[in-house]
């Protein structure tokens, strides 16, 4: 099972995340993660959908989406001519005397602390999903007590 | 105009003149403005059988169908109709009435989310909240509809919004974004597609629905006999292609000809067109070779793959693609194919069939056939009927054959007759189901004798339900029958006379002859209740 990520065009109209999202669950396609955001144009939106599956089964869902009459464009975003990036929010457990080393790490990865408690702090940390998984198993040594991720989102490379 | 008004006369313009439906609170305006219009309304007794007689009266016209109900119960039950549509790809429109845009979300008085519970099977839908979306809407489902691999599009149009006034237009052509199907081939796989017909010994073809759909009729049999291909249909397909044709061969499939399956397997080169290759057709896919050199030419690209990858695909419309290629191919004179299975065709020998008391159902589908008239339309419904009425009839390109294939709809052949029967008054049209799907959607007898035109009705009566007999038979042995017996076998005849529609039984095979020549020599509609033996297998 690869993970592919797809970057689909679609008509900002009711319904939409509900077609896609169906379509998924009927089929018996997996779906890994889904983010959805208006482009330029605000009539039209974004879905950025990572998959997993093989190569035929990528290839079908790319026609079952093209099917949807809201559906305007699909494009494959691979690794090499392509930039993604997810948004993390952790929430992990702090004392006084971890504080300084786990804030260390979060330079590291070049995180941000956006909420700061007596035994808590958040952060705020952008990357790809293999950066993201790697802060986040370092977090867990410390106690990891929230996250919330957004799912990728990403754009082909500028081609000329 | 208001906006009920202005969807009428936009089908008005469409040259629609004809509509099935059934009233309520929430399609109240659209159903003045069709009081006040020139379109018939025929009403149903059951908005399922509006969608089935809309399928029908598609198929024969080759208009879109259309069909109303109010909302809430009105829309689902519209919805075993709109996925039959779906699943067979009939060009469908639904209007379904919708609460007030105020209310939508409430749980008020027969309110339903109608657009989600049939996002599975439409091709699309869209719920009207804009008065003046409206032309352009009408413009967009009718394209879409229509177009590309057809299928059932819904309007959900609340109540309040279908009294708004709009200045009316007709859109004829409207752009849609995510929306454009290819009608025209690639054109380099069309060149292997003709390199490969011509060097292939053994080609056949798979002609299915969407031979019809397209149109792709004359197309087809001018390219199988000038390069001297056998032909073979799936159920879907059956009509596309005269039976009393030497190139046809028959139907494919778990409930098909033996000698179908023998020229699969001896193919050099098999053409697929307008044929999904669904599991019914190639018993579970079992007769796809994925070595096989296989030409898949479909509408629609997800059909291309969705199974097993063909070798040469192209994507568009069968009768484009196929003129293309009856322009560029030379004929062949070589008959040597054609003669292999010549003598290996099963002939049903009627007359044995016809020996003892009780019907056999294929003996007297055979004497229908030999009354029907050239240009009839037959529907079949689903079963053990469907199978005894897609072999035992002699189908060609203008007798038609109508069934529900991929859904398989119980109760589909009755209304789908009206349907048709509406689209073209002028010709024959006989409804062939069983005693368990007549019982579906028993009241659209009312709907057919109020037509007043005249379609045979025949019920093919074994008091069980006799296909899944033959599954129980094969799954769990013979003698372990259950859930299929009706115990009680109402009088068909008796429930005809009660809507005004003559009838008679037949219930040995002495009576055959004398009956059906007093229903089809009736003016109006006649029910011929046909007992025939519970023994008899489809096959």
């Amino acid at each position: 099972m690869n993970l592919y990520v797809l970057s689909v065009i679609v008509e900002n109209e009711p319904g939409i995340l509900s077609r896609v999202a169906g379509l998924f669950s009927r089929r018996g396609y997996n779906i890994k993660s889904l983010s959805v955001g208006e482009t330029e144009d605000p009539k039209i939106s974004r879905m950025t959908i990572v998959v997993s599956g093989d190569r035929q089964i990528v290839e079908q869902i790319k026609k079952q989406l093209q099917k949807l009459i809201d559906v305007i464009k699909i494009t494959e975003l691979e690794p090499d001519t392509s930039v993604y990036r997810e948004l993390a929010l952790v929430k992990v457990m702090v004392n006084e005397q971890n504080r300084p080393s786990i804030l260390e790490v979060v330079d590291i990865f070049r995180g941000k602390v956006i909420d700061i408690a007596k035994e808590s702090l958040t952060v705020e940390l952008t990357g790809d999903q293999d950066k993201i998984n790697a802060f986040v198993d370092m977090m867990k040594v410390y106690g990891v007590s929230e996250m919330a991720r957004t799912g990728l989102t990403g754009l082909a490379r500028f081609n000329s | 105009m208001n906006v009920a008004e202005s969807m009428i006369k936009c089908l008005e313009l469409e040259g629609i003149d004809t509509v099935f439906g059934y009233p309520g609170g929430a399609i109240l305006p659209m159903f003045e403005a069709l009081r006040r219009s020139k379109i018939k309304h025929i009403l149903v007794r059951n908005e399922q059988s509006a969608v089935h007689a809309a399928s029908g009266y598609a198929r024969v016209s080759k208009k879109v169908g259309i069909c109303i109900s109010t909302s809430g119960p009105g829309a689902t039950n519209m919805i075993t109709g709109i996925a039959t549509a779906y699943m067979d790809s009939i060009p469908l429109i639904a209007i379904t009435g919708q609460v007030r845009r105020e209310f939508i979300g409430k749980d008020v008085f027969q309110e339903v989310d109608i657009l989600g519970a049939t996002e599975p099977f439409t091709k699309h839908s869209f719920l009207v909240t804009h008065a003046d979306e409206v032309p352009t809407i009408m413009a967009k489902a009718i394209k879409i509809a229509t177009t590309g691999r057809m299928g059932p599009v819904l309007i959900d149009i609340p109540s309040d919004v279908q009294l708004e006034e709009i200045e009316f237009k007709h859109i004829k052509e409207v752009e849609i974004n995510g929306y454009k199907p290819t009608v025209i081939g690639h054109s380099g796989q069309l060149k292997r597609i003709l390199k490969r017909v011509h060097e292939a010994k053994t080609p056949m073809i798979i002609a299915g629905g969407g031979v019809l759909l397209s149109g792709a009729e004359k197309a087809l049999t001018q390219f199988a006999e000038t390069r001297k291909i056998p032909v073979v249909n799936t159920l879907m397909g059956i009509s596309s292609y005269p039976m009393d044709s030497p190139y046809y061969v028959g139907v494919l499939g778990s409930h098909g000809d033996v000698l179908c399956e023998e020229v699969v397997k001896n193919a050099d080169l098999v053409i697929v067109i307008g044929a999904r290759m669904s599991d019914r057709a190639t018993k579970n896919f079992s007769l796809i070779r994925p070595e096989a050199n296989i030409i898949h030419i479909d509408i629609d690209p997800s059909e291309i793959g969705k199974i097993v990858n063909y070798q040469i695909p192209v994507v568009g419309d069968a009768k484009t693609i196929l003129e293309y290629l009856n322009e560029k191919i030379k004929p062949n004179e070589d008959e040597y194919w054609l003669k292999q299975f010549d003598f290996q065709r099963a002939v049903v020998e009627y007359t044995d069939l016809a020996k003892g008391d009780c019907v056999n159902p294929k003996h007297f589908l055979n004497e229908v056939s030999r009354r029907l008239t050239a240009d009839a339309v037959v529907t079949a419904d689903v079963g053990q009927n469907q199978i005894w009425t897609a072999k035992h009839i002699q189908y060609s390109q203008n007798r038609k054959f109508l069934s529900s294939g991929g859904l398989g709809t119980m109760g589909y052949s009755l209304s789908a007759a009206i349907g048709a029967k509406l689209a073209s008054p002028e010709k024959m049209v006989v409804s062939v189901m069983g005693d368990a799907g007549i019982q579906m959607l028993l009241g659209e007898l009312g709907t057919l004798s109020e037509i007043r035109h005249k379609v045979i009705v025949i019920i093919l009566n074994n008091n069980l339900l006799g296909m899944v007999r033959e599954l129980q038979d094969n799954a769990y042995g013979k003698k372990s029958h259950f859930g299929i017996h009706f115990s009680i076998s109402p009088d068909f005849v008796k429930i005809g006379e009660g809507y005004g529609i003559a009838g008679r039984k037949i219930e040995s095979n002495s009576e055959i002859q004398s009956v059906l020549d007093e229903a089809f020599q009736s003016e109006y509609s006649f029910i011929i209740d046909v007992r025939v033996s519970p023994e008899v297998d489809s096959l």
